[in-house]
């Protein structure tokens, strides 16, 4: 039964994987693209991790991966929100699509 | 170790293989310093999980500590190129 579940959240873990640098490569600006890399990246994580603590029970192995856990769901979100601070005060043009027109637009 | 978690562990391997390879495009090709450093997060990001899939494909737990080590560096280094980058003049 354990196994089953390892397994799926393997699956899980590697669609989101794929799905994050599929969104850093695609999207077309840094906001965008750390936005992608930072929450499918931690949540794909997230599901490569816990089958290790599914399938080796040992007290040591779940310490260290809800350990590892609880760090890249701290350290994460921080970064980034660095990263974008100094390319605004930068002043990094943010995208706008080409097709919509943002001048005549009243909300 | 069953027959379907040794697929899935396969499929893992494969996957986690072609996200290097297109986190790679990007590093190359990005156009400012920060493109960069946002592929080279995911990467870091990227080995943790494929040390994950490692100990559970092998059984040699001694790797988990080189994947805390690695979430410790990635977080330090992304922030001091985030210093670098907001320390640095406006012309790149």
């Amino acid at each position: 039964m354990g196994e089953i579940f390892a397994g799926i959240f393997l699956l899980l873990g590697t669609f989101f994987a794929v799905v994050a640098s599929l969104g850093i490569l695609r999207l077309p600006d840094l906001f965008i693209r750390m936005h992608a890399a930072t929450k499918a990246g931690t949540v794909g994580l997230a599901f490569l991790l816990l089958p290790v603590a599914i399938m080796l029970q040992e007290i040591a192995v779940i310490s260290k991966v809800l350990g590892t856990l609880f760090f890249i769901l701290i350290t994460a979100p921080v970064a980034a929100h660095l990263l974008g601070q100094a390319m605004v005060r930068k002043g990094y043009k943010i995208w706008r699509s080409p097709s919509a027109n943002h001048a005549n637009k009243k909300p | 170790m069953t027959d379907f978690l040794a697929t899935c562990v396969a499929v893992a391997y494969a996957g986690l293989l072609l996200s290097f390879a297109i986190s790679l495009v990007r590093l190359i090709k990005g156009p400012t310093l920060a493109d960069r450093v946002v592929a080279l997060d995911l990467i870091a990001f990227l080995t943790i999980g494929f040390i994950a899939v490692y100990t559970l494909d092998s059984g040699k737990k001694a790797f988990l500590d080189v994947a805390i080590t690695l979430a410790l560096v990635a977080f330090l280094s992304t922030i001091a190129f985030a210093r670098f980058i907001a320390k640095s003049d406006k012309e790149e």
